[in-house]
């Protein structure tokens, strides 16, 4: 048995939307090297609308793997949707992960909503 | 395929499956049956304690069994701590980088009242004897340092520190896993009282070791249940394991010369190239090393990721990240050298074998370089290095 999914395998390898977005609106940048660990989210918002978004991650293969898969997931959706995003809906769209690796789709979770928590204040407008 | 952890495990040698698997289908039975069969595996058993005895300078009486080196580790410590106990000596000097066979061991004697030292092992990775001369107390029952350490494999001055040990009248444990069959050891001529080793670290089976204890040495047993060992260790005898490890060291001694200079020289050329990846540094001291050994941090990126991309161009290494070993600390081994978490978790372990070529070294190199280059390329951390925003360790 592999460690990881191949789904994971797949988005660690090919990772989608990888890099920066020199104008972003929303920016969101979690964990700390410390626990070896850091994901940084690239939001740009017009109309409501997650019309780009990019990552940069330090991190393990489903560090990787999951800002990948939260970056294809949130692309192109209403802000109302991203801020709905889970953790959960990041680990089953990569077919899983292993118990242990939980946090790491956490991580991601955190990063998105902390790039639209940055987004709402440099806008001032409202995301609830 | 280039494997490159042989300090996790080896192949087996093909004398060491031959003899193998000629025991298990010719002399299967019990050594403790006086019957003709039984007496059979008991001369094996006894021809493997005397081939081992002699690689190390031991006799054969001094040779115990066990099911591999955490066993041999546990019982060491475990039964001078016993006669410490005793004795009203309940001080254990150690260091800071054991394996975990010793340190879990030790936390638990800590538990059950003893104090226990943990000497620095510095920036090098290299316990220094007039340290250890230092720490002795009048206390003191048992110093354990190992003779090279897994993961950065420094090589540590153990005659020295058993000279001191003996002066001192403490005894001496060495865990020698990663060294015996791999550099030159005697038991007498480096002062050892007590010293572990695993087959399946110099290409022998899995699931088997040994313990040589000097006569005179206190020696308790784990293992209750039967006289076998003499009463030291409880259980029919792996006969098959265990004759396959005789012949095993036996090769791996014969060759040890020859491998050494080779594992070296493809070693020093496996550094010469990594150095030249910027940020980048060798853990531990490049000259008293193992052969074969080569430990890296790169900052900027995480040792898990690492391995995966290296394993998909067919290159098969380890890591002291956090991510590999499912705690949220990188190795203690790191750590303990003085590494900070950042750099720590970028960490690269290569253990060399014979198998490998120069060529194959190149291409680690070429692999490496890549890899590192391409996950600094997405690194948030490497961007703020980069940019000024954070200095760089390394």
């Amino acid at each position: 048995m592999a460690l990881y999914s191949e789904k994971v395998m797949d988005h660690f390898r090919n990772p989608r939307n990888v890099g920066v977005i020199e104008d972003a609106n929303g920016i969101g940048e979690v964990g700390n090297a410390k626990c070896g660990d850091i994901m940084k989210m690239y939001l740009k918002i017009e109309d409501d609308i997650v019309r780009d978004v990019k990552f940069e991650t330090f991190g393990c293969g489903s560090a990787i793997a999951s800002s990948s898969m939260a970056t294809e997931l949130i692309k192109g959706q209403p802000v109302s949707e991203v801020k709905k995003l889970t953790n959960q809906a990041v680990a089953e769209a990569l077919d899983g992960l292993p118990d242990y690796k939980m946090h790491c789709s956490v991580l991601a979770e955190e990063a998105i909503h902390s790039a639209l928590e940055d987004y709402q204040k440099r806008t001032g407008k409202s995301i609830d | 395929m280039i494997y490159a952890d042989n300090a996790a495990t080896t192949k087996m040698s093909e004398a060491a499956v031959h003899t193998m698997t000629t025991l298990l289908q010719e002399v299967w039975g019990n050594p403790s049956s006086l019957y003709v069969h039984g007496q059979k595996a008991k001369e094996v058993l006894e021809q493997a304690r005397e081939e081992i005895a002699a690689v190390i300078g031991a006799s054969p009486r001094e040779i115990t069994f066990t099911s591999g080196g955490s066993e041999a580790d546990n019982q060491a410590i475990r039964s001078v701590a016993e006669w410490g106990r005793l004795k009203g000596k309940m001080h254990i000097i150690s260091t800071a980088f054991e394996h975990h066979a010793v340190l879990h061991t030790l936390n638990r004697l800590k538990r059950e009242g003893f104090e226990i030292t943990l000497l620095d092992v510095h920036e090098n990775g290299l316990i220094r004897p007039a340290e250890v001369e230092a720490a002795i107390r009048e206390d003191t029952c048992l110093v354990t340092v190992m003779t090279a350490n897994n993961e950065i494999g420094t090589v540590q001055p153990i005659r020295e520190i058993g000279a001191v040990c003996r002066a001192k009248k403490v005894f001496f444990h060495t865990d020698a896993v990663q060294a015996v069959g791999h550099i030159p050891l005697n038991v007498a001529d480096d002062n050892i009282d007590m010293l572990s080793a695993s087959a399946h670290k110099f290409h022998g089976p899995k699931g088997v070791g040994f313990l040589y204890v000097r006569k005179g040495v206190p020696l308790f047993n784990l293992i209750e249940g039967g006289a076998q060992e003499r009463g030291k260790r409880a259980g029919t005898e792996n006969v098959p394991g265990i004759a396959a490890m005789a012949t095993a060291l036996k090769e791996a001694d014969a060759k040890r010369e020859t491998n050494a200079a080779y594992l070296t020289k493809l070693r020093d050329r496996l550094i010469r190239g990594l150095l030249e990846i910027p940020h980048s540094a060798l853990n531990g001291d490049a000259a008293c090393r193992l052969p074969g050994n080569v430990n890296f941090c790169f900052e900027g990126i995480e040792g898990e990721s690492l391995l995966l991309l290296l394993d998909d161009k067919g290159i098969q290494a380890s890591s002291g990240s956090a991510c590999t070993s499912g705690s949220l600390d990188p190795s203690h081994v790191l750590l303990a050298i003085g590494r900070v978490h950042d750099v720590a978790h970028g960490s690269l372990r290569l253990s060399l074998g014979e198998d490998l070529s120069e060529e194959d070294i190149d291409y680690i190199i070429r692999s490496v370089k890549e890899v590192v280059a391409y996950l600094r390329g997405f690194s948030p951390i490497w961007r703020d290095l980069m940019a000024g925003k954070k200095q760089f360790i390394l």
